[in-house]
C-alpha cells in the first residue's frame, strides 16, 4: 500500500516495485579466502529491525533500477530513497 | 396491501410506489424507499432468522450496517443466490426473493432449536473439547457433521453473471461519512478549493440525524431533514466534490490507500440490472483523510436479551421517522441515557403506546426525561430489565430494583406486558477505519468507550467517531478540525438547537436475581456467545482478549463485533479486575463489512484471470490438434494426438519419429537475453559455472547457472555472436527472474561491468528440427549456409537466410539427436515452421510436443531444471562436476559449493534406474527405500524425478535423486507403491547413446 519514490521516476504506487532485502550487504571480494562461518554470515544471517531499516527495491515494473530505501518498519514511513553507491541522508 | 405496523403519514418512503418481495415463500408488500427490515417490521414480521449454534428464534435488532440477527439469503436464478445479506441493508424492489437462513424446515419451526435445549452441555470450546478423538472420525463424521449444521446462507452453485468493475481515484480529500459531521466538514472542505470526495454506505444522506425528532434538534432554525436536503443540495451545486452514496469503505490502509465498495444496481428491479456493472471497488488515494464514520449504539446484555422484538432504541426511531413503521403497540424502552427518551418522545407523538421507561440511573435532569414525565410515561428509575418472556416474539419483561452499588436486584420483581422492548447502552465510536489505519486509541473511563487517540497518517476523526456527542459538539468540532486540518479561514456560523442531556451510567452485565450459571445473556448474538461463556474461557485460564474471542468465538461472526465488542471487553475487565484502557481491544481487520468475491475480482475473470502467452506457431498448433500445458503464462503444444491416439502413445509415435526420422519442436518460449558490452565475456565468467572467455566467435556453450547458496539455478546454452554480443537462452520459466538476478548483480554488485542485458524472448521464434533427416531439411528451407559438419559442427551457429528473411542457425541439440535451431524474427515464426513441414515431408518429419521432448532428453539423461532438481541440487550432486570450473577465481555460488554441508558425500545424487520388468513404469515422485519394512516408516532416501516407457530403448526408463548414489551404480533398491513394491536397479543415467554418435549421424 506504499507509495514509493523511485529515485529515477518519482513516486508511484507500491504494485510497480519488488523488495530486494536488507541493503548494504557487500559481496566478499574474496569469498574462498573465508571460513563456513564468515561465509554464512554473509549468505544467510539477515537483521530484522523494528525501527529504521535499511533495504533494496527494484522498480521491477518501471524503470527496472535498482535502489535503496530507509524505511521505518514500525510504521512502514519511507524517509529516505538514494541511488545504489549513495549514502542515505536519514 | 396490509401494512398494518405502517403509520398513516410521514416517513421517506414514497407511498404512491408500492413494491411487492417475497419473503420465505410469501408475498408481502412495502413502500419504494423501504428497506427488507422495515418493510418486513411494518407488516408485523420481526422473527427472520435463528442464531448459529441454539438456533434461537432472532428478529431484526437494528437498522443498519451493524446488523447481527437479520441475515437472509436474496434467490435469484436457479444456481445464484447471495448469502449473508443484512435485511436492514438491503433496499427493497419489485420481485425481490429472499428467505431465512441458519434453520430447517422453516424458521417458524426449526428442528436444529433443540441445540437450545442442550445449551447447558454447548459451552465455549465444545468443539474443541468433544471432538477431540479418535483423530480418524474427525475426516469422515464430525467434519462432516460440523459443516453441515454450521455455515448461515448457502453459496451458488452457479457462475456469477454480474458484471464488477474496478476504478482508481485519487483526491485531494477523503471525507468518510455523510452524517451531520461528516456534511459539515464537507461544507467546510469545499472552501478550500481542493478536490474533495464525499462518501457514505447509506443510499440517503444524514446519518443518525436523518431521523432525529425535529422538536428537539435544529441547525439555522431548519428541522433535521430540511438542513441535510439543503446541504446535500448546496454541495452537489459545488463542482471541487464528489459524492458516492451506497459507497462503503472496506479497507483503510498505510498512506492513505482506502477500498471502497460501491453498489450500483442491487437496490433496482431485475429488469434495471440488466448488462449493468452491479458494483465497483474504488481504490481510492487521498492526500487527507477526514473520518466522520459516527457510533453504533449498543444493546444491554440481560438474561434472554436476545428475543425478536427487543431492538435498538436509535433503531426504532429510525424505523417510525425515516420509513413510518411502529415496531411494536406495547413499547418499554429500557436505558442507561437520555437519547432513548427521545425515541419514547418521537413514539408517543406518532400515538404509538410508550408504557414503561426503565432506567439503570437514579435520576436524570436531562430535557428529554423530563417531557417524558409530564407526557405520562411511567419511568422506573434505578431499575433493571432482568428477564424476558416470549419464545418467537417478546411478551413480558420482568423488571427489579438495582442494589446501590449496581452488582445486585433487589425488592419485588414486576412483570410488564409489552410486544417491543427497545434497548439503548449508549454509544460506542465506530473507530474501525481508524485503526485499520494503524491509529492507536484510548479509553474515557467516564463515558465507557474508546476512542481514537494517535495515528500517524494525514488524518483527522471527527464526530461521534472521535467520541463527541451532542449535536452541537459534533458540528463544531467538525467545522473546527476540518478548518485547521485544510488551513481555512473563511467559515460559516452554526446555530444549534438540542435538547440537554442528563449523565450516562454504564453496567456492563446487568445482575440477575438467577444464579449466574442459569442466565443466557448474551453479548454476541450471531454467534450465540454469552456472558457465561466468556466467564468460563477465563475461569479455564483464558486471559489475553484476542484469546478469549477465539474461544468462544465472541466477535467472530460476519458482523465483526460491532454489536458484542465492547461488552465483551467489559465483562472481562470487570470479572479480571483491569483496566478496559488497559486490556485494549481486539484488531478490526478489513473489510469493515463483509464485501462480494465478484467486487474483489472485479473484470479478472475468465480469459482475463491471467495473461496467456502465446507463441507465433500457436495458431499452426491448434490447428493441427495440439494438446497444451501450461508452462508458466506460456501454453506449449504438449503432444499432437493423431487419430484416436491418446497421449501416451501420441508421445511414443513421436519420440520414435524424432530419432528415426526427423521432429519439429517449437522452442520460442525459451527465454532468450541478448547481452551486449566490452565486459559481456567476463560477466559470463562471474554468473556460470564454467569458463567463457575462451568461446570462439561463432560458437555455443551450454551454461549451468546457480544461487549464491551453490544451488542449480537455471540453465541453458549462450552463443557467442560476435566479440562483444552473446545470445543467452534460458528455461522457459525461469526466463523474468533470470534476467532479474543478472540486472541485479550488474546494478548492485559489478556495477564496473560495461554490459546491457536485453529481454528478447518474444522477439524470436524458435523452430527446432532434429533426426537423421533434420540436416537435408535445413539445406532446402535456408540459403547462404554450408551446412558440412566441418563447416557448421555441433554446438556452432551460423547466419543464413530464410528466403529474404535473416535467420541464426544453432547446431545445438536437446534431444541427443543432430539437430539444428532456426531462430528468426516473431512474426515469420509460423511461416518458418510450414516451410520446415513441407521441406520435411517426403522424411517423414513429425511435430512433436513437450512431453516428447522430456522423454527424449531422459533418454539422454540430460537435466530439467525444476525437475531433477528442486533448488537444493548442487552440480556436484548432479554428477556435473565437469561443468564447474575450478580454475575460475569466483563465481555466483562457487564459495558455497565448499562449504561442510554441500560437500557431504551422502547427499542426495542423481542417477538412473530400471526396473526389473521393463514394462513397469514407476510414478514420478515415488519415494526410494533401501529397506522394504512391513509398514510404513521407512527410510525414504530419495525420489524419483522423471520417468517414462522408452520406445527408442523398448524399457521404461527412469532418473531420481538418491542418498549417496553415486556409490550405488548396480545395487538394488525399492520403490513402494500402494499396492506393490517395484524393485529398480541403479544405473548411469544416460540410457542412450553414451558416447553421442548420434549428434553427428
Amino acid at each position: 500500500m506504499f507509495i514509493i519514490k523511485c529515485p529515477y521516476c518519482g513516486e508511484r504506487d507500491h504494485s510497480e516495485f519488488s523488495y530486494g532485502g536488507e541493503a548494504h550487504l557487500i559481496r566478499p571480494k574474496q569469498p574462498t579466502e573465508l571460513s563456513d562461518d564468515q561465509w554464512a554470515e554473509y549468505l544467510f544471517m539477515r537483521k530484522n529491525i523494528k525501527g529504521l531499516q535499511y533495504e533494496r527495491w527494484n522498480h521491477s515494473h518501471g524503470c527496472r533500477r535498482w535502489f535503496n530505501a530507509a524505511r521505518d518498519t514500525s510504521n512502514d514511513k519511507i524517509h529516505s530513497v538514494y541511488k545504489i553507491g549513495e549514502k542515505s541522508s536519514k | 396491501m396490509t401494512n398494518e405496523y405502517r403509520l398513516s403519514s410521514g416517513g421517506q418512503i414514497n407511498r404512491s410506489e408500492s413494491i411487492s418481495f417475497k419473503f420465505n415463500g410469501k408475498t408481502l408488500y412495502g413502500y419504494k424507499g423501504d428497506t427488507l427490515a422495515s418493510a418486513l417490521l411494518a407488516n408485523g414480521i420481526h422473527l427472520v432468522g435463528r442464531s448459529f449454534k441454539y438456533h434461537r428464534p432472532r428478529g431484526i435488532l437494528t437498522s443498519g450496517v451493524e446488523e447481527p440477527n437479520a441475515l437472509v439469503q436474496i434467490i435469484k436464478d436457479k444456481g445464484k443466490t447471495d448469502p449473508n445479506l443484512r435485511a436492514t441493508q438491503i433496499e427493497i424492489y419489485e420481485g425481490l426473493n429472499t428467505t431465512s437462513q441458519n434453520s430447517w424446515p422453516s424458521v417458524n419451526f426449526d428442528l436444529g432449536s433443540i441445540n437450545n435445549l442442550f445449551s447447558p452441555i454447548i459451552p465455549a470450546g465444545f468443539y474443541y473439547k468433544t471432538f477431540m478423538w479418535p483423530a480418524n472420525l474427525w475426516e469422515n463424521v464430525y467434519e462432516y457433521f460440523i459443516r453441515k449444521a454450521a455455515g448461515l446462507g448457502k453459496s451458488p452453485t452457479k457462475k456469477d453473471p454480474d458484471i464488477y468493475d474496478h476504478c482508481y481515484y485519487h483526491c485531494e480529500v477523503l471525507i468518510v461519512g455523510a452524517g451531520p459531521a461528516g456534511l459539515v466538514a464537507a461544507k467546510t472542505a469545499i472552501n478550500s478549493g481542493k478536490k474533495v470526495l464525499l462518501v457514505d454506505e447509506r443510499p440517503n444522506f444524514g446519518g443518525n440525524l436523518n431521523f432525529s425528532n425535529k422538536d428537539y434538534n435544529k441547525i439555522n432554525q431548519l428541522a433535521p431533514l430540511e438542513w441535510i436536503k439543503k446541504t446535500c443540495l448546496e454541495l452537489q451545486k459545488n463542482k471541487n466534490i464528489k459524492i458516492l452514496s451506497r459507497t462503503s469503505v472496506a479497507a483503510y490502509h498505510n498512506y492513505n490507500y482506502l477500498i471502497m465498495i460501491q453498489n450500483l444496481t442491487d437496490h433496482l428491479p431485475d429488469k434495471d440490472k440488466k448488462e449493468k456493472i452491479r458494483q465497483r471497488l474504488w481504490k481510492v488515494r487521498a492526500k487527507k483523510v477526514i473520518l466522520a464514520t459516527g457510533s453504533i449504539e449498543r444493546p444491554m446484555i440481560f438474561d434472554c436479551n436476545d428475543r425478536p422484538g427487543i431492538m435498538l432504541s436509535s433503531a426504532v426511531r429510525k424505523y417510525a421517522n425515516t420509513y413510518s413503521v411502529k415496531c411494536g403497540n406495547n413499547i418499554s424502552i429500557f436505558t442507561n441515557n437520555d437519547d432513548a427518551y427521545e425515541t419514547a418522545i418521537t413514539l408517543h407523538n406518532k400515538g404509538v403506546k410508550v408504557k414503561s421507561i426503565i432506567d439503570i440511573r437514579e435520576k436524570s435532569d436531562g430535557t428529554l426525561p423530563k417531557k417524558c414525565n409530564e407526557l405520562g410515561i411511567k419511568i422506573h428509575w434505578k431499575s433493571a430489565v432482568i428477564y424476558t418472556e416470549g419464545y418467537k416474539k417478546i411478551n413480558k419483561i420482568h423488571v427489579m430494583r438495582l442494589s446501590k452499588d449496581n452488582t445486585n436486584v433487589v425488592g419485588n420483581k414486576l412483570k410488564i406486558d409489552c410486544d417491543l422492548l427497545c434497548v439503548s447502552g449508549g454509544y460506542t465510536p465506530a473507530v474501525h477505519l481508524f485503526t485499520q489505519s494503524g491509529g492507536k486509541l484510548d479509553y474515557n473511563e467516564k463515558k465507557h468507550y474508546f476512542f481514537p487517540k494517535k495515528n500517524t497518517l494525514s488524518q483527522i476523526s471527527v464526530g461521534s467517531c472521535n467520541g463527541t456527542f451532542g449535536l452541537k459538539n459534533i458540528i463544531l468540532e467538525a467545522q473546527e478540525k476540518t478548518r485547521e486540518f485544510l488551513d481555512i479561514k473563511e467559515t460559516e456560523q452554526f446555530n444549534v438547537l438540542e435538547s440537554e442531556g442528563g449523565v450516562f451510567e454504564n453496567i456492563w452485565l446487568i445482575p440477575s436475581s438467577k444464579i449466574s450459571g442459569k442466565t443466557k445473556s448474551f453479548v454476541d448474538y450471531q454467534n450465540d456467545s454469552t456472558a457465561n461463556d466468556i466467564k468460563l474461557a477465563l475461569r479455564e485460564g483464558f486471559k489475553s482478549i484476542e484469546h478469549v474471542k477465539r474461544y468462544t468465538t465472541t466477535g467472530m461472526a460476519t458482523d465483526q463485533g460491532k454489536i458484542s465488542n465492547m461488552h465483551a471487553l467489559g465483562i472481562i475487565s470487570e470479572i479480571t479486575n483491569t483496566k478496559l484502557g488497559e486490556l485494549g481491544t481486539t484488531t478490526f481487520r478489513p473489510p469493515y463489512s463483509p464485501i462480494t468475491f465478484g467486487a474483489l475480482v472485479g473484470r479478472n475473470v475468465g480469459q482475463f484471470f491471467d495473461i496467456t502467452r502465446k507463441t507465433p506457431m500457436h495458431d499452426w498448433q491448434e490447428k493441427n490438434n495440439a494438446k497444451f500445458e501450461d508452462v508458466g503464462q506460456w501454453k506449449r503444444a504438449w503432444y499432437y494426438p493423431s487419430g484416436n491416439e491418446n497421449m501416451y502413445d501420441a508421445v511414443q509415435r513421436e519420440s520414435k519419429a524424432a530419432r528415426t526420422k526427423a521432429g519439429i519442436l517449437d522452442a520460442s518460449t525459451l527465454g532468450k537475453i541478448d547481452i551486449q558490452g566490452s565486459d559481456a565475456s567476463e560477466f559470463l565468467n562471474r554468473v556460470y559455472t564454467n569458463a567463457w572467455s575462451k568461446l570462439a566467435i561463432g560458437k555455443c556453450r551450454y551454461g549451468l547457472m546457480l544461487n549464491e547458496d551453490g544451488m542449480v539455478y537455471d540453465d541453458g546454452v549462450t552463443t557467442r555472436l560476435s566479440e562483444n554480443h552473446y545470445i543467452m537462452t534460458t528455461t522457459t520459466g525461469g526466463a523474468a527472474t533470470v534476467m532479474g538476478k543478472l540486472e541485479d548483480f550488474l546494478q548492485t554488485e559489478w556495477p564496473e561491468l560495461k554490459v546491457y542485458l536485453t529481454s528478447v524472448t518474444d522477439h524470436f521464434a524458435t523452430v527446432s528440427v532434429c533426426g537423421p533427416h533434420s540436416k537435408k531439411i535445413l539445406e532446402k528451407v535456408t540459403q547462404n549456409i554450408d551446412y558440412s559438419d566441418s563447416n557448421f559442427p555441433h554446438m556452432s551457429f551460423k547466419n543464413g537466410l530464410v528466403d529474404k528473411i535473416k535467420c541464426r542457425v544453432m547446431r545445438i541439440s536437446f534431444t541427443g539427436e543432430l539437430s539444428y535451431e532456426i531462430n528468426v524474427q516473431a512474426n515469420y515464426g509460423q511461416s518458418v515452421w510450414e516451410k520446415c513441414m513441407a521441406a520435411g515431408k517426403e522424411y517423414g518429419i513429425t511435430p512433436y510436443g513437450t512431453e516428447a521432448m522430456h522423454l527424449l532428453r531422459a533418454e539422454k539423461g540430460f537435466i530439467i531444471v525444476g525437475q531433477e532438481t528442486d533448488g537444493t541440487v548442487t552440480p556436484v550432486d548432479l554428477q556435473m562436476d565437469w561443468i564447474v570450473s575450478k580454475k575460475k577465481y569466483d563465481f555466483i555460488g562457487k564459495r558455497s559449493l565448499y562449504r561442510s554441508d554441500t560437500m557431504r558425500e551422502d547427499r542426495k545424487q542423481y542417477v538412473g534406474l530400471l526396473t526389473n520388468d521393463p514394462k513397469e513404469i514407476l510414478e514420478e515422485g515415488a519415494q526410494i527405500v533401501a529397506e522394504v519394512k512391513n509398514k510404513p516408516p521407512m527410510d525414504m532416501i530419495g525420489h524419483v524425478t522423471s520417468s517414462y516407457y522408452s520406445p527408442n530403448l523398448n524399457k521404461s526408463i527412469a532418473l531420481a535423486v538418491v542418498k549417496n548414489g553415486k556409490k550405488l551404480k548396480g545395487k538394488k533398491l525399492y520403490v513402494p507403491m500402494p499396492n506393490k513394491t517395484i524393485e529398480v536397479i541403479v544405473s548411469d543415467t544416460i540410457f542412450l547413446d553414451k558416447e553421442g554418435k548420434r549428434l553427428n549421424a
